[in-house]
Protein backbone atom coordinates (compact mmCIF):
# COMPACT_ATOMS: atom_id res chain seq x y z
CA UNK A 1 0.00 0.00 0.00
CA UNK A 2 1.57 3.26 -0.89
CA UNK A 3 1.75 5.85 1.38
CA UNK A 4 -0.32 8.63 -0.41
CA UNK A 5 -3.26 5.52 0.07
CA UNK A 6 -2.50 5.34 3.74
CA UNK A 7 -2.94 8.79 4.07
CA UNK A 8 -5.93 9.20 2.08
CA UNK A 9 -6.98 6.80 4.38
CA UNK A 10 -6.17 8.21 7.78
CA UNK A 11 -7.97 11.25 6.31
CA UNK A 12 -11.03 9.72 5.83
CA UNK A 13 -11.34 7.56 9.26
CA UNK A 14 -10.70 11.55 10.85
CA UNK A 15 -13.42 13.07 8.31
CA UNK A 16 -16.16 9.89 9.38
CA UNK A 17 -14.98 10.15 13.53
CA UNK A 18 -16.51 13.94 13.17
CA UNK A 19 -12.95 15.62 13.37
CA UNK A 20 -12.31 18.96 12.13
CA UNK A 21 -9.44 19.81 9.20
CA UNK A 22 -7.36 22.17 10.09
CA UNK A 23 -5.23 24.48 7.34
CA UNK A 24 -1.70 22.57 8.54
CA UNK A 25 -3.23 19.23 8.50
CA UNK A 26 -2.60 16.58 5.27
CA UNK A 27 -5.45 16.95 2.71
CA UNK A 28 -6.04 15.11 -0.69
CA UNK A 29 -5.01 17.53 -3.17
CA UNK A 30 -8.96 16.73 -4.54
CA UNK A 31 -9.96 17.90 -0.81
CA UNK A 32 -7.83 20.93 -1.44
CA UNK A 33 -9.07 21.94 -4.67
CA UNK A 34 -12.68 21.25 -3.78
CA UNK A 35 -12.53 24.10 -0.96
CA UNK A 36 -11.22 26.13 -3.05
CA UNK A 37 -13.54 25.86 -5.46
CA UNK A 38 -16.35 26.03 -3.00
CA UNK A 39 -15.53 29.14 -0.87
CA UNK A 40 -14.47 31.21 -3.35
CA UNK A 41 -17.62 30.41 -4.87
CA UNK A 42 -18.87 31.14 -1.75
CA UNK A 43 -17.69 34.46 -1.39
CA UNK A 44 -17.77 35.60 -5.01
CA UNK A 45 -21.59 35.46 -4.41
CA UNK A 46 -21.20 37.51 -1.28
CA UNK A 47 -20.10 40.22 -3.14
CA UNK A 48 -21.22 40.01 -6.66
CA UNK A 49 -24.47 39.98 -4.55
CA UNK A 50 -23.82 43.35 -2.94
CA UNK A 51 -25.26 44.59 -7.00
CA UNK A 52 -28.40 44.05 -7.15
CA UNK A 53 -29.40 44.89 -3.73
CA UNK A 54 -26.83 47.89 -3.68
CA UNK A 55 -29.15 48.98 -6.73
CA UNK A 56 -31.73 50.29 -4.55
CA UNK A 57 -29.35 51.98 -1.65
CA UNK A 58 -29.99 55.30 -3.18
CA UNK A 59 -34.01 54.86 -3.94
CA UNK A 60 -34.69 52.96 -0.56
CA UNK A 61 -38.54 54.60 0.62
CA UNK A 62 -37.65 55.68 4.15
CA UNK A 63 -34.55 56.38 6.19
CA UNK A 64 -34.89 53.68 8.38
CA UNK A 65 -34.98 51.21 4.91
CA UNK A 66 -32.21 52.66 3.51
CA UNK A 67 -29.67 52.19 6.78
CA UNK A 68 -31.45 48.62 6.66
CA UNK A 69 -30.20 48.42 3.24
CA UNK A 70 -26.82 49.57 3.66
CA UNK A 71 -26.44 47.77 6.63
CA UNK A 72 -27.47 44.61 4.63
CA UNK A 73 -24.86 45.03 1.65
CA UNK A 74 -21.97 46.29 4.52
CA UNK A 75 -22.52 42.94 6.09
CA UNK A 76 -22.21 40.71 2.51
CA UNK A 77 -18.83 42.78 1.78
CA UNK A 78 -17.49 41.11 5.39
CA UNK A 79 -18.54 38.34 4.62
CA UNK A 80 -16.86 38.55 1.81
CA UNK A 81 -13.61 39.27 3.50
CA UNK A 82 -13.65 36.23 5.92
CA UNK A 83 -14.81 34.05 3.29
CA UNK A 84 -11.67 34.50 0.94
CA UNK A 85 -9.44 34.82 4.24
CA UNK A 86 -11.10 31.44 4.81
CA UNK A 87 -9.87 30.41 1.30
CA UNK A 88 -6.45 32.06 1.40
CA UNK A 89 -5.63 28.92 4.44
CA UNK A 90 -5.85 26.39 1.18
CA UNK A 91 -3.11 28.32 -0.78
CA UNK A 92 -4.50 30.90 -3.20
CA UNK A 93 -4.79 34.16 -2.82
CA UNK A 94 -7.45 36.89 -3.05
CA UNK A 95 -5.97 38.19 -6.19
CA UNK A 96 -5.85 35.02 -7.82
CA UNK A 97 -9.60 34.27 -6.67
CA UNK A 98 -10.40 38.08 -8.17
CA UNK A 99 -9.10 36.77 -11.79
CA UNK A 100 -11.19 33.78 -11.72
CA UNK A 101 -14.70 35.64 -10.74
CA UNK A 102 -13.56 38.02 -13.97
CA UNK A 103 -12.17 35.55 -16.40
CA UNK A 104 -15.23 33.41 -15.92
CA UNK A 105 -13.43 30.79 -14.34
CA UNK A 106 -14.71 31.03 -10.87
CA UNK A 107 -18.61 30.85 -10.55
CA UNK A 108 -20.58 32.87 -8.25
CA UNK A 109 -24.34 32.17 -7.24
CA UNK A 110 -27.08 32.70 -10.19
CA UNK A 111 -29.51 34.40 -8.74
CA UNK A 112 -27.64 37.47 -8.33
CA UNK A 113 -27.51 37.75 -12.00
CA UNK A 114 -31.77 38.23 -12.25
CA UNK A 115 -32.04 42.32 -11.95
CA UNK A 116 -33.93 44.72 -9.30
CA UNK A 117 -36.26 46.18 -10.59
CA UNK A 118 -38.63 47.53 -7.65
CA UNK A 119 -38.26 48.01 -3.71
CA UNK A 120 -40.07 45.06 -3.63
CA UNK A 121 -37.69 42.98 -4.90
CA UNK A 122 -35.38 43.96 -1.90
CA UNK A 123 -37.63 42.30 0.24
CA UNK A 124 -38.19 39.28 -1.79
CA UNK A 125 -34.18 39.21 -2.04
CA UNK A 126 -33.88 38.76 1.78
CA UNK A 127 -36.83 36.58 2.61
CA UNK A 128 -36.24 33.79 -0.62
CA UNK A 129 -32.67 34.49 -1.50
CA UNK A 130 -30.66 34.88 2.60
CA UNK A 131 -33.59 32.03 3.22
CA UNK A 132 -32.22 29.32 0.77
CA UNK A 133 -28.67 30.81 1.72
CA UNK A 134 -29.54 29.86 5.27
CA UNK A 135 -30.43 26.23 4.66
CA UNK A 136 -27.29 25.65 3.31
CA UNK A 137 -25.42 27.64 5.59
CA UNK A 138 -26.28 26.26 8.57
CA UNK A 139 -25.70 22.91 7.04
CA UNK A 140 -21.78 24.29 6.36
CA UNK A 141 -21.32 25.43 10.46
CA UNK A 142 -20.61 21.63 10.68
CA UNK A 143 -18.72 21.12 7.38
CA UNK A 144 -15.11 19.33 7.67
CA UNK A 145 -13.28 22.24 7.46
CA UNK A 146 -12.38 24.10 10.32
CA UNK A 147 -12.04 27.93 9.06
CA UNK A 148 -14.82 27.43 6.41
CA UNK A 149 -16.86 26.13 9.36
CA UNK A 150 -16.47 29.06 11.74
CA UNK A 151 -16.53 31.35 9.25
CA UNK A 152 -20.29 29.92 8.79
CA UNK A 153 -21.02 30.55 12.36
CA UNK A 154 -20.73 33.60 12.30
CA UNK A 155 -22.47 34.51 8.73
CA UNK A 156 -25.51 32.69 9.69
CA UNK A 157 -26.07 34.78 13.03
CA UNK A 158 -25.93 37.32 10.37
CA UNK A 159 -27.85 36.35 7.40
CA UNK A 160 -30.58 35.34 9.86
CA UNK A 161 -30.96 38.70 10.81
CA UNK A 162 -30.96 39.58 6.94
CA UNK A 163 -33.80 36.94 6.50
CA UNK A 164 -36.36 38.66 8.77
CA UNK A 165 -35.74 42.31 7.75
CA UNK A 166 -36.27 40.89 3.67
CA UNK A 167 -39.75 39.43 5.25
CA UNK A 168 -40.41 42.40 6.97
CA UNK A 169 -40.29 44.01 3.95
CA UNK A 170 -42.69 41.59 2.23
CA UNK A 171 -45.05 41.53 5.27
CA UNK A 172 -44.76 45.95 5.43
CA UNK A 173 -46.13 45.44 1.42
CA UNK A 174 -48.90 42.92 1.82
CA UNK A 175 -50.55 44.89 4.60
CA UNK A 176 -50.12 48.25 2.50
CA UNK A 177 -52.24 49.95 -0.34
CA UNK A 178 -52.89 47.17 -3.30
CA UNK A 179 -49.99 48.54 -5.75
CA UNK A 180 -47.62 47.30 -2.79
CA UNK A 181 -49.38 43.93 -2.30
CA UNK A 182 -49.31 43.71 -6.15
CA UNK A 183 -45.30 44.88 -6.19
CA UNK A 184 -44.75 42.19 -3.52
CA UNK A 185 -46.39 39.83 -5.76
CA UNK A 186 -44.85 40.80 -8.78
CA UNK A 187 -41.29 39.92 -6.75
CA UNK A 188 -42.56 36.53 -5.67
CA UNK A 189 -43.03 35.51 -9.41
CA UNK A 190 -39.76 36.64 -10.16
CA UNK A 191 -37.82 35.58 -7.52
CA UNK A 192 -39.60 32.06 -6.79
CA UNK A 193 -37.92 29.71 -9.41
CA UNK A 194 -34.51 31.49 -9.49
CA UNK A 195 -34.67 30.77 -5.47
CA UNK A 196 -35.48 27.58 -6.46
CA UNK A 197 -32.11 26.75 -8.82
CA UNK A 198 -29.84 28.50 -6.16
CA UNK A 199 -29.47 24.31 -4.35
CA UNK A 200 -27.86 23.87 -7.94
CA UNK A 201 -28.90 20.59 -10.13
CA UNK A 202 -30.90 17.43 -9.22
CA UNK A 203 -28.83 15.09 -7.50
CA UNK A 204 -28.67 12.51 -10.44
CA UNK A 205 -26.88 15.37 -12.29
CA UNK A 206 -24.71 17.09 -9.42
CA UNK A 207 -21.59 15.40 -10.24
CA UNK A 208 -19.41 16.62 -7.07
CA UNK A 209 -22.21 15.57 -4.92
CA UNK A 210 -20.91 11.96 -3.67
CA UNK A 211 -17.60 12.97 -2.69
CA UNK A 212 -18.70 16.06 -1.64
CA UNK A 213 -21.07 13.78 1.26
CA UNK A 214 -18.57 11.78 1.97
CA UNK A 215 -16.25 14.46 3.06
CA UNK A 216 -19.01 15.76 5.09
CA UNK A 217 -18.15 19.27 3.29
CA UNK A 218 -22.10 18.52 2.20
CA UNK A 219 -24.15 17.19 4.72
CA UNK A 220 -27.45 17.36 2.67
CA UNK A 221 -27.90 16.51 -0.61
CA UNK A 222 -29.19 19.61 -3.58
CA UNK A 223 -32.58 17.70 -3.46
CA UNK A 224 -33.15 17.11 0.07
CA UNK A 225 -32.07 21.55 0.60
CA UNK A 226 -34.56 22.02 -1.83
CA UNK A 227 -37.29 20.47 -0.26
CA UNK A 228 -36.67 21.84 3.16
CA UNK A 229 -36.89 25.05 1.68
CA UNK A 230 -39.60 24.80 0.08
CA UNK A 231 -41.33 23.09 3.12
CA UNK A 232 -40.46 26.22 5.04
CA UNK A 233 -41.15 28.87 2.57
CA UNK A 234 -44.56 27.79 1.75
CA UNK A 235 -46.35 28.99 5.02
CA UNK A 236 -44.75 31.85 4.79
CA UNK A 237 -45.90 32.82 1.53
CA UNK A 238 -49.58 31.78 2.67
CA UNK A 239 -49.17 34.19 6.03
CA UNK A 240 -48.17 36.57 3.50
CA UNK A 241 -51.16 35.90 1.73
CA UNK A 242 -49.67 35.73 -1.52
CA UNK A 243 -49.60 33.33 -4.65
CA UNK A 244 -46.44 30.57 -5.22
CA UNK A 245 -46.31 30.92 -8.93
CA UNK A 246 -46.33 26.89 -9.20
CA UNK A 247 -49.71 25.91 -10.12
CA UNK A 248 -48.72 21.68 -9.06
CA UNK A 249 -47.50 23.11 -5.43
CA UNK A 250 -49.76 21.03 -3.14
CA UNK A 251 -49.51 19.38 0.22
CA UNK A 252 -49.01 15.84 0.13
CA UNK A 253 -50.13 14.01 3.04
CA UNK A 254 -48.45 10.51 2.40
CA UNK A 255 -44.87 12.25 1.57
CA UNK A 256 -45.05 14.78 4.39
CA UNK A 257 -43.71 17.54 2.25
CA UNK A 258 -44.45 19.71 -0.73
CA UNK A 259 -44.57 18.53 -4.09
CA UNK A 260 -43.52 20.97 -6.61
CA UNK A 261 -43.27 21.40 -10.04
CA UNK A 262 -40.48 21.10 -12.42
CA UNK A 263 -37.86 23.94 -12.11
CA UNK A 264 -36.58 24.94 -16.20
CA UNK A 265 -33.30 23.37 -16.34
CA UNK A 266 -33.23 25.21 -19.65
CA UNK A 267 -33.10 28.90 -17.72
CA UNK A 268 -30.45 27.64 -15.04
CA UNK A 269 -28.14 26.54 -17.15
CA UNK A 270 -27.47 29.30 -19.66
CA UNK A 271 -27.80 31.88 -16.64
CA UNK A 272 -25.12 29.30 -15.23
CA UNK A 273 -23.13 29.45 -18.59
CA UNK A 274 -23.29 33.59 -18.64
CA UNK A 275 -26.03 34.04 -20.60
CA UNK A 276 -28.67 35.19 -17.54
CA UNK A 277 -30.25 38.80 -17.66
CA UNK A 278 -27.13 40.61 -15.74
CA UNK A 279 -24.02 38.23 -16.14
CA UNK A 280 -22.15 40.90 -18.22
CA UNK A 281 -23.40 43.47 -16.30
CA UNK A 282 -22.53 41.97 -12.70
CA UNK A 283 -18.49 41.30 -14.08
CA UNK A 284 -18.29 44.57 -15.53
CA UNK A 285 -19.26 46.19 -12.24
CA UNK A 286 -16.58 44.14 -10.54
CA UNK A 287 -14.28 44.56 -13.47
CA UNK A 288 -14.49 48.45 -12.92
CA UNK A 289 -14.55 48.22 -9.57
CA UNK A 290 -11.01 46.25 -9.95
CA UNK A 291 -10.09 48.81 -12.40
CA UNK A 292 -10.69 52.01 -11.26
CA UNK A 293 -8.87 50.85 -7.89
CA UNK A 294 -6.09 49.76 -9.05
CA UNK A 295 -3.90 53.00 -8.33
CA UNK A 296 -5.23 53.34 -4.99
CA UNK A 297 -4.05 49.90 -3.78
CA UNK A 298 -0.90 50.30 -5.39
CA UNK A 299 -0.67 54.29 -3.69
CA UNK A 300 -1.65 52.45 -0.56
CA UNK A 301 1.30 49.49 -1.64
CA UNK A 302 3.78 52.66 -2.22
CA UNK A 303 2.78 54.56 1.08
CA UNK A 304 3.28 51.96 3.19
CA UNK A 305 6.64 51.13 1.26
CA UNK A 306 7.98 54.46 2.06
CA UNK A 307 7.21 54.48 6.30
CA UNK A 308 8.58 51.26 6.38
CA UNK A 309 11.88 52.80 4.96
CA UNK A 310 12.03 56.04 6.88
CA UNK A 311 11.44 53.33 10.00
CA UNK A 312 13.78 51.56 9.10
CA UNK A 313 16.53 54.64 8.36
CA UNK A 314 15.72 56.42 12.15
CA UNK A 315 16.03 53.02 13.20
CA UNK B 1 -37.45 81.19 16.74
CA UNK B 2 -38.68 77.74 16.82
CA UNK B 3 -39.04 78.42 12.84
CA UNK B 4 -35.46 79.55 12.64
CA UNK B 5 -33.94 76.49 14.79
CA UNK B 6 -35.61 74.09 12.48
CA UNK B 7 -33.97 75.50 9.72
CA UNK B 8 -30.61 75.29 11.17
CA UNK B 9 -31.48 71.37 11.95
CA UNK B 10 -32.06 71.81 8.16
CA UNK B 11 -28.60 72.85 7.45
CA UNK B 12 -26.87 70.45 10.00
CA UNK B 13 -29.19 67.45 8.50
CA UNK B 14 -28.70 68.00 4.94
CA UNK B 15 -24.83 68.40 4.69
CA UNK B 16 -24.73 64.91 6.14
CA UNK B 17 -27.33 63.44 4.23
CA UNK B 18 -26.43 64.39 0.89
CA UNK B 19 -23.05 63.27 1.43
CA UNK B 20 -24.07 59.98 3.01
CA UNK B 21 -26.36 59.89 -0.08
CA UNK B 22 -23.26 60.64 -2.41
CA UNK B 23 -20.93 57.54 -0.43
CA UNK B 24 -23.96 55.32 -0.24
CA UNK B 25 -23.27 55.46 -4.16
CA UNK B 26 -20.07 53.60 -4.01
CA UNK B 27 -21.55 50.56 -1.95
CA UNK B 28 -20.20 47.55 -3.88
CA UNK B 29 -18.14 49.97 -6.08
CA UNK B 30 -15.03 50.56 -4.01
CA UNK B 31 -11.21 50.14 -4.49
CA UNK B 32 -11.61 47.20 -2.58
CA UNK B 33 -13.58 45.15 -0.08
CA UNK B 34 -11.89 46.82 3.08
CA UNK B 35 -12.16 50.50 1.55
CA UNK B 36 -15.70 49.25 0.24
CA UNK B 37 -16.89 48.92 4.00
CA UNK B 38 -15.16 51.62 5.45
CA UNK B 39 -17.07 54.10 3.12
CA UNK B 40 -20.24 52.52 3.48
CA UNK B 41 -20.05 52.37 7.46
CA UNK B 42 -18.90 56.47 7.62
CA UNK B 43 -22.25 56.56 5.44
CA UNK B 44 -24.50 54.56 7.59
CA UNK B 45 -22.60 57.57 10.74
CA UNK B 46 -24.03 60.58 8.98
CA UNK B 47 -27.28 59.00 8.18
CA UNK B 48 -27.24 58.56 11.53
CA UNK B 49 -26.75 62.16 12.37
CA UNK B 50 -29.53 62.81 9.79
CA UNK B 51 -32.08 60.89 11.18
CA UNK B 52 -31.38 62.42 14.95
CA UNK B 53 -31.23 65.89 13.52
CA UNK B 54 -34.56 65.20 11.70
CA UNK B 55 -36.38 63.35 14.61
CA UNK B 56 -35.89 66.36 15.81
CA UNK B 57 -37.00 68.59 13.35
CA UNK B 58 -39.70 66.89 13.03
CA UNK B 59 -40.88 67.35 16.12
CA UNK B 60 -40.54 71.27 16.03
CA UNK B 61 -41.52 71.95 12.40
CA UNK B 62 -43.60 74.83 12.62
CA UNK B 63 -47.33 74.47 11.19
CA UNK B 64 -46.42 70.48 10.08
CA UNK B 65 -48.85 68.71 11.70
CA UNK B 66 -47.74 65.22 10.88
CA UNK B 67 -43.94 65.62 10.04
CA UNK B 68 -41.80 63.15 10.12
CA UNK B 69 -37.90 62.30 9.67
CA UNK B 70 -38.96 61.13 6.07
CA UNK B 71 -41.27 63.65 5.05
CA UNK B 72 -38.24 65.78 5.97
CA UNK B 73 -35.58 63.77 4.04
CA UNK B 74 -37.66 62.69 0.90
CA UNK B 75 -40.76 65.73 0.28
CA UNK B 76 -38.86 69.16 -0.23
CA UNK B 77 -38.65 71.08 -2.97
CA UNK B 78 -34.83 71.48 -4.36
CA UNK B 79 -34.81 74.88 -2.82
CA UNK B 80 -35.46 74.02 0.38
CA UNK B 81 -32.37 71.69 0.80
CA UNK B 82 -29.98 73.70 2.60
CA UNK B 83 -26.09 71.48 2.66
CA UNK B 84 -23.07 73.01 1.22
CA UNK B 85 -22.60 71.93 -2.49
CA UNK B 86 -19.27 70.49 -1.57
CA UNK B 87 -21.13 67.56 -0.65
CA UNK B 88 -23.35 67.07 -4.20
CA UNK B 89 -19.79 66.87 -5.93
CA UNK B 90 -19.63 63.29 -7.59
CA UNK B 91 -17.58 60.55 -6.88
CA UNK B 92 -15.22 61.42 -9.72
CA UNK B 93 -12.67 58.92 -8.43
CA UNK B 94 -11.57 57.73 -5.09
CA UNK B 95 -9.47 60.83 -4.98
CA UNK B 96 -12.48 63.26 -5.44
CA UNK B 97 -14.11 60.71 -2.48
CA UNK B 98 -11.42 61.13 0.28
CA UNK B 99 -10.81 64.66 -0.41
CA UNK B 100 -14.07 65.82 -0.53
CA UNK B 101 -14.44 63.67 2.63
CA UNK B 102 -10.84 65.30 4.36
CA UNK B 103 -13.01 68.71 3.76
CA UNK B 104 -15.99 68.03 5.16
CA UNK B 105 -14.73 65.92 8.37
CA UNK B 106 -12.42 68.62 8.84
CA UNK B 107 -15.28 71.04 9.34
CA UNK B 108 -17.32 69.25 11.28
CA UNK B 109 -15.19 67.97 14.09
CA UNK B 110 -14.94 71.77 14.56
CA UNK B 111 -18.47 72.25 14.50
CA UNK B 112 -19.72 69.47 16.20
CA UNK B 113 -17.26 70.65 19.63
CA UNK B 114 -18.81 73.58 18.97
CA UNK B 115 -22.46 72.12 19.00
CA UNK B 116 -21.39 70.10 23.02
CA UNK B 117 -21.54 73.88 24.28
CA UNK B 118 -24.99 74.32 22.63
CA UNK B 119 -27.92 76.12 24.53
CA UNK B 120 -30.30 73.44 23.00
CA UNK B 121 -29.38 70.48 24.93
CA UNK B 122 -30.75 67.95 22.21
CA UNK B 123 -28.39 69.81 19.97
CA UNK B 124 -25.75 69.41 22.67
CA UNK B 125 -26.72 65.35 23.01
CA UNK B 126 -26.45 64.78 18.53
CA UNK B 127 -23.26 66.21 18.73
CA UNK B 128 -21.77 64.39 21.60
CA UNK B 129 -22.98 61.13 19.58
CA UNK B 130 -21.53 62.14 16.54
CA UNK B 131 -18.17 63.66 17.27
CA UNK B 132 -16.85 60.15 17.99
CA UNK B 133 -18.04 59.62 14.39
CA UNK B 134 -16.62 62.75 13.42
CA UNK B 135 -13.41 61.95 14.88
CA UNK B 136 -13.08 58.79 13.55
CA UNK B 137 -13.76 59.67 10.01
CA UNK B 138 -11.10 62.05 10.38
CA UNK B 139 -8.83 59.68 11.13
CA UNK B 140 -9.58 57.79 8.17
CA UNK B 141 -9.81 60.53 4.95
CA UNK B 142 -6.28 61.98 6.49
CA UNK B 143 -4.82 58.56 6.12
CA UNK B 144 -5.71 57.99 2.88
CA UNK B 145 -5.17 61.51 1.82
CA UNK B 146 -1.69 60.79 3.09
CA UNK B 147 -1.41 57.51 0.99
CA UNK B 148 -2.64 59.31 -2.00
CA UNK B 149 -1.00 62.14 -1.91
CA UNK B 150 2.36 60.27 -0.89
CA UNK B 151 1.77 57.23 -2.51
CA UNK B 152 2.87 56.97 -6.39
CA UNK B 153 3.18 59.96 -8.59
CA UNK B 154 -0.16 59.01 -10.53
CA UNK B 155 -1.96 59.09 -6.81
CA UNK B 156 -0.06 62.16 -6.08
CA UNK B 157 -1.20 63.30 -9.39
CA UNK B 158 -4.98 62.29 -9.17
CA UNK B 159 -5.36 64.04 -5.77
CA UNK B 160 -3.88 67.37 -6.27
CA UNK B 161 -6.14 67.64 -9.11
CA UNK B 162 -8.75 66.65 -6.73
CA UNK B 163 -8.02 68.80 -4.57
CA UNK B 164 -7.55 71.98 -6.72
CA UNK B 165 -11.72 71.58 -7.83
CA UNK B 166 -12.96 70.73 -4.72
CA UNK B 167 -10.76 73.18 -2.06
CA UNK B 168 -12.63 76.46 -3.79
CA UNK B 169 -15.85 75.08 -2.27
CA UNK B 170 -14.84 74.91 1.61
CA UNK B 171 -15.00 78.55 1.75
CA UNK B 172 -18.87 77.97 1.89
CA UNK B 173 -18.66 76.36 5.38
CA UNK B 174 -17.95 79.66 6.54
CA UNK B 175 -20.18 81.87 4.39
CA UNK B 176 -23.08 82.99 7.41
CA UNK B 177 -26.10 83.18 6.54
CA UNK B 178 -29.05 84.59 8.68
CA UNK B 179 -30.43 81.72 9.90
CA UNK B 180 -26.53 80.41 11.77
CA UNK B 181 -26.13 83.83 12.45
CA UNK B 182 -29.58 83.76 14.78
CA UNK B 183 -28.82 80.34 16.07
CA UNK B 184 -25.22 81.56 16.97
CA UNK B 185 -26.61 84.71 19.03
CA UNK B 186 -29.41 82.71 20.60
CA UNK B 187 -26.79 80.05 21.53
CA UNK B 188 -27.90 76.80 20.47
CA UNK B 189 -25.75 77.20 16.94
CA UNK B 190 -22.14 77.28 16.74
CA UNK B 191 -19.91 80.58 15.82
CA UNK B 192 -18.95 79.94 11.92
CA UNK B 193 -15.62 82.33 12.37
CA UNK B 194 -14.23 80.79 15.44
CA UNK B 195 -14.37 77.80 13.51
CA UNK B 196 -11.93 78.98 10.78
CA UNK B 197 -8.31 79.14 12.24
CA UNK B 198 -8.77 75.34 13.85
CA UNK B 199 -10.18 74.51 10.15
CA UNK B 200 -7.14 76.15 8.72
CA UNK B 201 -4.49 74.75 10.68
CA UNK B 202 -6.31 70.84 10.42
CA UNK B 203 -6.16 71.61 6.86
CA UNK B 204 -2.43 72.46 6.54
CA UNK B 205 -1.28 69.56 8.71
CA UNK B 206 -3.58 67.08 6.58
CA UNK B 207 -2.70 68.44 3.24
CA UNK B 208 0.95 69.10 4.11
CA UNK B 209 1.64 66.04 5.40
CA UNK B 210 0.08 64.35 2.04
CA UNK B 211 2.67 66.30 0.33
CA UNK B 212 0.06 68.05 -1.34
CA UNK B 213 -0.24 71.76 -1.95
CA UNK B 214 -2.77 74.10 -0.37
CA UNK B 215 -4.46 75.61 -3.90
CA UNK B 216 -4.28 79.27 -4.38
CA UNK B 217 -7.68 79.67 -5.64
CA UNK B 218 -10.57 82.31 -5.53
CA UNK B 219 -13.37 80.53 -3.42
CA UNK B 220 -16.69 79.49 -5.67
CA UNK B 221 -19.50 81.17 -5.87
CA UNK B 222 -21.51 79.17 -3.86
CA UNK B 223 -25.15 79.23 -1.85
CA UNK B 224 -26.01 76.01 -1.22
CA UNK B 225 -26.92 77.05 2.21
CA UNK B 226 -30.09 79.44 0.76
CA UNK B 227 -30.67 76.52 -0.98
CA UNK B 228 -29.52 77.33 -4.77
CA UNK B 229 -27.77 74.18 -5.81
CA UNK B 230 -25.65 72.86 -8.60
CA UNK B 231 -26.87 70.72 -11.77
CA UNK B 232 -25.59 67.55 -9.61
CA UNK B 233 -28.78 68.01 -7.14
CA UNK B 234 -31.91 67.48 -9.10
CA UNK B 235 -30.58 64.00 -9.95
CA UNK B 236 -29.45 63.55 -6.10
CA UNK B 237 -33.43 64.28 -5.38
CA UNK B 238 -34.29 62.41 -8.56
CA UNK B 239 -33.21 59.22 -6.86
CA UNK B 240 -33.74 60.11 -3.33
CA UNK B 241 -37.02 60.87 -3.76
CA UNK B 242 -38.24 58.55 -6.23
CA UNK B 243 -40.25 55.73 -4.10
CA UNK B 244 -41.80 58.89 -2.06
CA UNK B 245 -43.03 60.72 -4.71
CA UNK B 246 -43.94 58.46 -7.15
CA UNK B 247 -46.16 56.33 -4.48
CA UNK B 248 -47.47 59.03 -2.00
CA UNK B 249 -48.33 58.73 1.54
CA UNK B 250 -47.67 54.64 2.21
CA UNK B 251 -45.64 53.04 4.85
CA UNK B 252 -42.63 51.26 3.91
Amino acid sequence: MSKEVNLEEQFQARIDAGERIEPKDWMPERYRKTHIRQISQHAHSEVVGMLPEGNWITRAPSLRRKVGLLAKVQDEAGHGLYLYSAAETLGISRDQMEEQLLSGKAKYSSIFNYPTLSWADIGAIGWLVDGAAIINQVMLTRTSYGPYARAMVRICKEESFHQRQGYEIMLGLCQGSREQKEMAQDALNRFWWPSLMMFGPRDHESPNTEQSVRWKIKRKTNDELRQQFVDITVPQADYLGLKMPDPDLKWNEERGHYDFGEINWDEFWQVVKGNGPCNKERIAARQAARDNGEWVREAAIAHAKKKRQSLDKSA
Amino acid sequence: MSSNLFEYLLILGDNSMILAHRLSELCGHGPSLETDIALTNTSLDLYGQVRNYFQYAAEIAPEQPGASEDSIAFLRRERQYRNCILLEQPNVDFAHVIVRQFLFDAFQNLQLEALLQSSDSQIAAIAEKSLKESRYHLRFSSEWLKRLGDGTETSHQKTQTALDYLYPFVHEFFDETEIEEIAAKEGYGAKLADLKPGFESILKEGIESATLKIPDSKPRFAQGKLGIHTEQMGYILAELQFMQRAYPNLQW
